[in-house]
């Protein structure tokens, strides 16, 4: 067993590692401040990726991306971790479902993808159908040789800049003995297709400036070339490409939290109280101890279930555990990390709110922690026939 | 043309510096290294040359404990063609004093026959800025130091210094070394695609006694302490009681 990095994977950290405090801190504030990412810094920071060739790094050389292993890609999506999600979202990481893509959908949807010159999303929830993606109301019905789809998608992240959005959408309906069962499939739409309006979501209250979008389709007509993957196969593109994506979830986790981390250290060897540093009471040092010992655990947890599908080794229970528990562990430090600043910890002035207001969505999007907690009982019980 | 850039493995200009216990040195357990800023200046610099058609090899030397390999690594992921590493040390906290470090560059030279040295003008650990100036006495090369901006013309090179009063211009004669400043350039970050490529590189180890160079200190350190603490400031109520304490207190004016 041998749990260092190579050469070349630390040179990975630390350039990632610099191009984040350099490109991403310093705009940080003001995007937080108005909610906006200037479009200039956005495509600075697009630009810059482009140039290092970490633009869609987490795809193989033959598309032209850089074929990162799934643990070099969380090793850059840990350190990304630690700016702005409205800003590293411009480090761009197409979503690697665009493997799929057949044909001329590769000239068209993969390779510009690959190459920033188009943004993606992906569409899956809806107003009534969160956890329960099955249930999604958003259908397509044949009409000619075309589809003709109707429905609603919100909480579309980054669906303000995509330039196409990769949306599942219900084809028809089978029944089985315990209830119907929506068939899925996967489409490409383009920005613009008639019938077709991307529009303002809510604001959250975590990652100001990484918009969520309300995706409406009213009679939009789309031929069979939009379809990604096998019509009804939806679910099997899902499986094969979105499996992955819980660990982006717990690696951004663990390196927020080591940043969280880094400034309720340093308060704590500086602020006095009482005649001393408060790191000399107990109960600020205990509370560090547990703090690093809870993201050592998960940042191995996450590296783990990364390597093991580097391994091609079955890692969903083990991407579930990394992705519950990180998303857990940065609400904990992060709320410590309060307490440790005190009064200071909350005002606007010092990041900590920020860290604390962002990592609640952690916990929800990508499969909330119930949902986490249920891929990994079933696992386990699903073979005892419990 | 060869250009031939030395690189030094530091601590990390990010770190917050501690002095161990026994006022003996400066803390380096678990503390994080990375090539010197103005050596990093330097490979930048010597990339941009290779850019521009104006040099086709660059050589990164580093001299110090194995784990300057990294440094090297560095270097090479940011452009530079191959790279020497001098083991001149097992204890990381061990300095290889700059006499010692000119006279293995002056060995490394002989044997490279570079047109061209470009080193930081000072390591930030111990900010001797010493080496370049010496290693350029052994050559009897000319020597710009401070650069904030170099031209290479034919056989010679321009060379804008910043000195105390400001910016000296100077040609010298090559070949030269030249010890960069701040200003010069912003580093690159290294790229994905050579960050792939730098494993590949060839990386030759050596050792001092390869060169024929004794390297065993020939200073003392006799003690190491922190800089006296920074008293706290004063706010002052008015432009009057400013000029007072600048006056009275500072005795600045
Ligand atoms: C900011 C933001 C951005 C997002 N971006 C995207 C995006 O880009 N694309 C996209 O498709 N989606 C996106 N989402 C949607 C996200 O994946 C969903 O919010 C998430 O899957 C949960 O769905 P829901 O919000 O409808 O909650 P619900 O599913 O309604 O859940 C409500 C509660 O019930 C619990 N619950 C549900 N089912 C069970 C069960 N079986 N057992 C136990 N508890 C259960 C949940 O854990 C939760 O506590 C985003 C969400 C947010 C907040």
């Amino acid at each position: 067993m041998h749990f260092g990095l190579t050469e070349e994977q630390e040179m990975i950290v630390s350039t990632v590692r610099s191009f984040v405090e350099n490109e991403i801190y310093p705009h940080e504030n003001e995007v937080e401040r108005t909610g906006e990412v200037p479009l200039a810094v956005a495509e600075a920071i697009k630009a810059k990726t482009l140039e290092l060739g970490f633009y869609a790094c987490n795809f193989p050389e033959e598309v032209g991306g850089a074929g990162l292993s799934h643990l070099e890609f969380a090793l850059v999506e840990r350190e990304l971790g630690r700016g702005s999600m409205a800003l590293t979202h411009f480090f761009g990481r197409p979503q690697n479902i665009l493997m799929a893509c057949k044909g001329e959908q590769r000239e068209r949807y993969l390779l510009p993808a690959v190459r920033g010159e188009r943004m993606d999303a992906l569409a899956m929830t809806e107003p009534d159908a969160g956890s329960d993606v099955r249930g999604m109301k958003t259908f397509a019905r044949r009409d000619g040789g075309d589809w003709v789809i109707n429905g609603t998608k919100h909480f579309i992240s980054g669906a303000d800049h995509a330039d196409f959005v990769i949306v599942f959408v219900a084809t028809g309906e089978d029944q089985t003995p315990k209830a119907p069962k929506k068939r899925i499939t996967c489409f490409l739409v383009d920005r613009g297709t008639p019938g077709f309006t991307i529009r303002h979501g809510y604001n959250s209250v975590s990652h100001r400036g990484y918009k969520n979008m309300i995706l409406e389709f009213d009679d939009c007509r789309l031929p069979d070339a939009q379809v990604l993957g096998e019509v009804d196969g939806g679910f099997d593109v899902m499986n094969e490409w979105l499996y992955a994506t819980r660990i982006t979830v717990a690696t951004m986790s663990v390196g927020r939290a080591r940043r969280v981390f880094d400034h309720a250290l340093s308060y704590s060897a500086e602020r006095k109280q009482f005649g001393q540093q408060i790191g000399k009471f107990q109960g600020i040092s205990f509370q560090l101890a547990d703090m690093i010992t809870e993201i050592d655990a998960a940042d191995w947890l996450t590296l783990a279930s990364a390597w093991r599908l580097d391994q091609g080794l079955p890692a969903n229970r083990e991407i579930a555990s990394a992705k519950l528990y990180a998303s857990e562990m940065l609400a904990r430090i992060t709320d410590a990390a309060i307490q440790i600043h005190g009064g200071m910890g909350l005002m606007d002035d010092l990041p900590l709110a920020r860290f604390w207001r962002d990592a609640r969505v952690e916990r929800i999007w990508d499969g909330t922690s119930e949902i986490q907690r249920h891929i990994i009982s079933r696992e386990m019980l699903r073979p005892l026939g419990a | 043309m060869k250009v031939l850039v030395p690189v030094k493995r530091v601590i990390d200009y990010n770190v917050k510096v501690r002095v161990k216990a026994d006022n003996t040195g400066v803390d380096l357990a678990n503390v994080k290294m990375s090539m010197n800023p103005f050596d990093e200046i330097a490979v930048e610099e010597a990339i941009r040359l290779k850019e521009a058609g104006k040099a086709e090899e660059i050589v990164a030397v580093s001299i110090g404990v194995k784990q300057a390999q990294e440094t090297l690594r560095t270097a090479l992921a940011m452009g530079a063609d191959r790279a020497i590493l001098i083991e001149a040390a097992d204890d990381v906290g061990t300095d290889i004093e700059p006499l010692a470090v000119a006279k293995l560059l002056k060995a490394v030279i002989d044997e490279e026959q570079p047109g061209l040295v470009l080193c930081g003008k000072q390591a930030i650990d111990n900010d001797m800025n010493a080496t370049g100036q010496m290693l350029a006495a052994l050559l009897g090369w000319s020597q710009a130091t401070f650069a904030s901006k170099l031209e290479i013309e034919d056989g010679s090179a321009k060379v804008t210094r910043e000195v105390d009063g400001g910016l000296q211009v100077i040609k010298v004669k090559m070949p030269a070394i030249v010890s960069v400043d701040l200003r010069l350039n912003e580093p690159r970050y290294a790229s994905l695609p050579n960050i792939m490529k730098a494993k590949k590189k060839p990386l030759d180890t050596k050792t001092p006694a390869d060169y024929g160079v004794d390297v065993s200190p020939r200073l003392a350190v006799l003690k190491v302490e922190e800089p006296p603490a920074r008293k706290a400031g004063v706010k002052v109520g008015s432009v009057a009681e400013l000029v007072e304490k600048l006056k009275n207190e500072a005795g600045v004016i």
